[in-house]
């Protein structure tokens, strides 16, 4: 009997427990676009599995209607791997914060990026702790004022992209998490990604941090501040997409030109090459005022073998040379009989 | 049974002796614990009991000649049961100055010392803080010293090897060892077997001077013996239950007892370690095994281990993690984890001598608080320790067990001197141990991820890709009905009070505690847990034997405690309990049946000796 499956909607994703975020939390907008991108790949519900540490975003598995573990702070990523090399036939998505991601479990990020472990690892940058009452992140910009820093932070943030590239990782992505259209692309992208596929979202904590993404994110700066990458498409931006972004070959670095000003053309804009990892890591870093923020796709490696296939395939290959017998193990090498 | 040839073959008759310790001596580089495994080899292949002990300083390369660089191997074999690796050495093997300085200490009065002359020059005097040389001093004259030239007789017996003079002197290792072979009769096939495996197909020519070497030593011997300088023995086979034998080290049988307790379980192996002094070997020997499903996963630290091993479970196999008692302490908090999702994990923790780094390659007890109370809390999970290197076989099928039985963490105790020591054992016959297959929840009706078997209380394993059961879990408190987040309060009471009730539990599965040696009361209960079993057995026998009214209990199950344990203790006047820390096990056991247990202590990173567990017996007993 052929039963045709039931098309399942983004509600279908949803379960039904209370979403206690704050009121008007980027939370909430992430997790609908989430459960749209569920929906949109059809996805298994019992065959996915959404893993997170502890914080404002690390609450996420308890909203999504598939497997969920919520785990301690910043070990998310090392518990996936566990999970993933359990049952390599599972879908792992991995969430947290900037705290929990960047901060307390950097050095497992670090490792899940360069092993290559098949996830798909979103982190929520608000640039705050939103969970413990507003103490400055690693991401936070210097001079942010708040319950631990009261005369402003001193320490340099770091890029949550730049970083990963310098792990190692093979795919990077970035979007905001107001963008409805966009942020379900990014991670139907990082889905079909093999391979350890990291996208940050730009997340706005109206409670402890609210606007912080506001001189990219207002409707009076969006097009100025906004680069949306396209594989093989020049970077072009502004509103009327008259800005671009070049090399500049004598100092090797980016920089902002008008088509048309100065002698400018069409041919004098970058066009993105999503496997160029040194302009990646350029676009990466780009931020305001000097430069837009670059979203989408900034870099996808060619795929290569996955961490949990190359482990597994020595299991395989094991079992494979022969009948896994340990009682005749343990009576191999020197026995001698009383 | 391979009978001790050598009896016939000697010229005069040999002595008949019990049993004797020997140990062996040198610098790092001499190749000791070679030396020494392959005398225990071969002792257990002429059927003597045996108990060894290998003593390695923690530098990898510590500078040559230096009393901190020396390695030693210490073997105890005889005719009757041997339960350690002997009190005081009958043999000391010195083959340098250094060497003699580290351990003469254990040598009896009466013991004999073998020395390699060629190294007791000055300059090595000196390094190893001798005013005079000792050989030369009169110093050594309550022993019987036996000095050689060993290092130019295996000069010269290599000479025509074609090695260099470096590499040719190495061989000085296998000289010694062909002497000590002659000296007990033993049989030198197996080494050169071992020899010609270990070199045959990439450096003949070190196979054929290791060889010639021990044959050059075997010969000395007997040369030595027509003039009455030496004196051969023999030992005996040891009466020991019929059956196959081999040897094992405490590694080896860890990770077997896993891989036994998980195919009886029915689940492959997810083993996240790190590397740890003087855990390591778990993971090496279970790296060599997965043939049986074990993935082993090196972490980048240990929570990363530990997570990863959690996150194995929660995908439906057997989580274990590995490590020394530092390496524990960042685990706790996910062990935390794991207590409160009620995850099956297994954590293995060879202990060693700290605090903190302490002194990593020395033996210790003392994380027996760490594993009952060390963490976060009201977290109890399941603690047991093996006492002997083949017991770890049983005590990690006994772990396994009971981690997938009451999805509960089970914290294994072994130690550094049980990890690499090596003893004789029979081999069991894995067919013949009982299933305990594990069940996932598959059905969807009245599922909920926090549904508990009544008898047991261990909740349902559902797993990731099971049809329909999608649910969520997480450290944060769940309901006991749903297993949704809940802060209610008289919730967590009862949630705390099940996760108690569950491990408490667990007592009634568990066999009740019995008694090594001796009866059921007496004067005196000697309560030990962990590797301090064969001197308090030993002991424990011989003052028996002198009319003492003591008896050994030796716990496998730390947590919780065997059911009967309060009433055994309590048929006793007194209960002393040794453990190499400052008094653990016996503040757990005061605490739990107001007994008035003494500790006897001991924190030196050496085993405890027979002779400290008689004397503190003796005085006990004897007033
Ligand atoms: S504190 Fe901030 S990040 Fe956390 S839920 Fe509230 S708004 Fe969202």
């Amino acid at each position: 009997m052929n039963v045709v499956p039931e098309r399942l909607t983004a509600k279908d994703y949803a379960t039904d427990q209370e979403v206690r975020w704050c009121p008007g939390c980027g939370d909430y907008a992430i997790l609908k676009a989430v459960q749209k991108t569920m929906a949109d790949l059809q996805a298994s519900r019992d065959r996915t599995v959404f893993v997170s540490g502890i914080g404002c975003a690390a609450r996420f598995p308890y909203y999504m209607e598939t497997y969920g573990f919520h785990t301690i702070h910043g070990r998310a990523p090392a518990i996936a791997t566990g999970i993933k090399l359990a049952n390599p036939s599972l879908d792992v998505w991995v969430v947290g914060g900037d705290g929990d991601m960047l901060s307390i479990g950097g050095n497992h990020l670090l490792h899940a990026l360069r092993r290559n472990v098949d996830l798909q690892i979103l982190i929520f940058n608000n640039e705050i702790y939103g969970l413990t009452k507003g103490q400055y992140s690693p991401t936070s910009r210097v001079g942010t004022r708040s319950p631990s820093t009261p005369q402003g932070s001193v320490d340099l943030p770091v890029s949550a992209l730049a970083f990963a590239l310098g792990c190692g990782a093979r795919f990077i992505g970035r979007s905001i998490d107001t963008e409805q259209k966009h942020l379900p692309e990014v991670l139907k992208r990082a889905h079909g990604y093999r391979g350890a596929a990291l996208v940050e979202i730009l997340q706005n904590c109206i409670v402890y941090n609210d606007g912080v993404f506001a001189d990219i994110t207002e409707s009076d700066v969006a097009d100025d501040r906004q680069l949306y990458l396209e594989p093989g498409q020049p970077m072009l931006f502004g509103k009327n997409r008259e800005k671009g972004i070049r090399l500049n070959r004598e100092t090797l670095s980016l920089e902002v030109v008008t088509v048309g000003q100065n002698g400018i053309t069409a041919a004098d804009v970058l066009v993105h090459d999503e496997k160029n990892k040194m302009i990646a890591h350029m676009l990466a870093l780009m931020e305001p005022p000097e430069f837009p923020v670059a979203l989408g796709v900034i870099y996808c490696a060619p795929e290569v073998q996955s961490y949990e296939t190359g482990l597994l395939a020595q299991v395989t290959e094991a079992k494979a040379k022969g009948a896994a017998d340990l009682n005749k193990i343990l009576r191999s090498g020197h026995t001698w009989k009383v | 049974m391979v009978p001790p040839t050598a009896v016939a073959e000697a010229s005069r008759p040999r002595h008949e002796i019990d049993s004797v310790v020997v140990r062996f001596a040198g610098d790092s580089g001499d190749g000791m614990q070679v030396t020494g495994s392959q005398f225990t080899l071969t002792s257990a292949l002429a059927g003597n009991d045996f108990a060894t002990f290998p003593d390695f300083p923690a530098e990898i390369r510590a500078p040559v000649g230096t009393t901190f660089g020396v390695s030693s191997f210490q073997i105890n074999f005889g005719s009757q049961r041997i339960e350690t690796a002997g009190d005081s050495l009958d043999v000391l093997v010195a083959m340098n100055p250094a060497a003699l300085k580290v351990e003469l200490k254990n040598l009896r009065v009466g013991g004999t010392i073998i020395a390699d002359v060629g190294q007791f020059n000055d300059r090595n005097v000196k390094k190893a803080g001798f005013v005079a040389n000792p050989l030369e001093d009169g110093s050594l004259e309550k022993y019987r010293v036996i000095k050689i030239d060993i290092s130019a007789l295996t000069m010269e017996a290599v000479k025509n090897s074609g090695l260099s003079k470096r590499d040719g002197l190495r061989c000085k290792n296998f000289w010694t060892l062909g002497l000590i072979y002659w000296m007990y009769g033993r049989d030198r096939a197996p080494t050169v077997e071992w020899l010609n495996k270990r070199f045959g197909a990439k450096r003949p020519e070190l196979a054929t001077a290791n060889i010639a070497a021990m044959n050059a030593g075997h010969a000395f011997g007997e040369t030595a013996e027509m003039s009455g300088e030496m004196t051969a023995f023999t030992v005996r086979p040891a009466e020991i239950a019929a059956g196959v034998y081999r040897t094992i080290s405490g590694g080896e049988a860890l990770a077997y007892g896993l891989v036994a307790g998980s195919q009886l379980a029915g689940l492959n192996i997810m083993f996240g370690s790190y590397p740890i002094t003087p855990a390591s070997p778990l993971l090496h020997i279970l790296a060599g095994l997965k043939q049986f499903g074990v993935t082993t996963f090196q972490a980048e630290d240990e929570i990363a281990a530990v997570c990863a091993a959690i996150g194995g479970s929660y995908a439906g196999q057997l989580g274990i993690t590995s490590s020394s008692g530092p390496g524990i302490a960042l685990k706790m908090e996910a062990i935390g984890l794991a207590i409160s999702t009620e995850l099956p994990l297994v954590i293995v923790n060879s202990q060693r001598a700290g605090p903190s780094t302490g002194m990593p390659t020395k033996t210790e007890q003392s994380d027996l608080y760490q594993a009952v109370f060390g963490r976060n809390a009201d977290a109890p999970l399941v603690v047991l320790a093996s006492r002997s290197p083949s017991d770890c076989f049983e005590t990690a099928v006994e772990a396994v067990r009971l981690a997938t039985k009451y999805m509960t963490p089970v914290m294994l105790l072994t130690d550094g001197y049980i990890a690499n020591a090596a003893e004789p054992w029979l081999i069991p016959d894995l067919a013949k141990l009982k299933p305990f297959r594990v069940r996932f929840r598959t059905e969807a009706e009245g599922f909920h991820p926090f549904l508990r078997d009544p008898k047991t209380l261990a909740r349902v394993w559902a797993t990731p890709g099971t049809p329909g059961l999608q649910h969520r879990i997480g450290g944060i408190e769940k309901a006991y009905d749903s297993g949704h987040i809940s802060y209610e309060a008289g919730n967590h009471q009862k949630m705390t009070d099940t996760r108690k009730a569950k491990i408490d539990g667990i007592g009634n599965d568990i066999p009740e505690q019995g008694i090594e040696e001796g009866e059921r009361t007496g004067d005196l209960a000697v309560v030990g847990w962990g590797s301090t079993y064969g001197p308090i057995n030993r002991a424990v026998y011989t003052m028996r034997q002198k009319g003492l009214k003591v008896s050994h209990i030796h716990l496998r199950h730390i947590w919780p405690l065997p059911r009967n344990l309060g009433d055994l203790l309590k048929g006793f006047r007194r209960v002393l309990v040794p453990e190499m820390n400052t008094g653990q096990l016996v503040t757990v056991l005061r605490s739990q049946y107001l007994v008035a247990a003494e500790g006897l202590n001991k924190v030196n990173g050496q085993p405890f000796k027979i002779s400290e567990i008689e004397h503190a017996i003796r005085t006990r007993l004897e007033h």
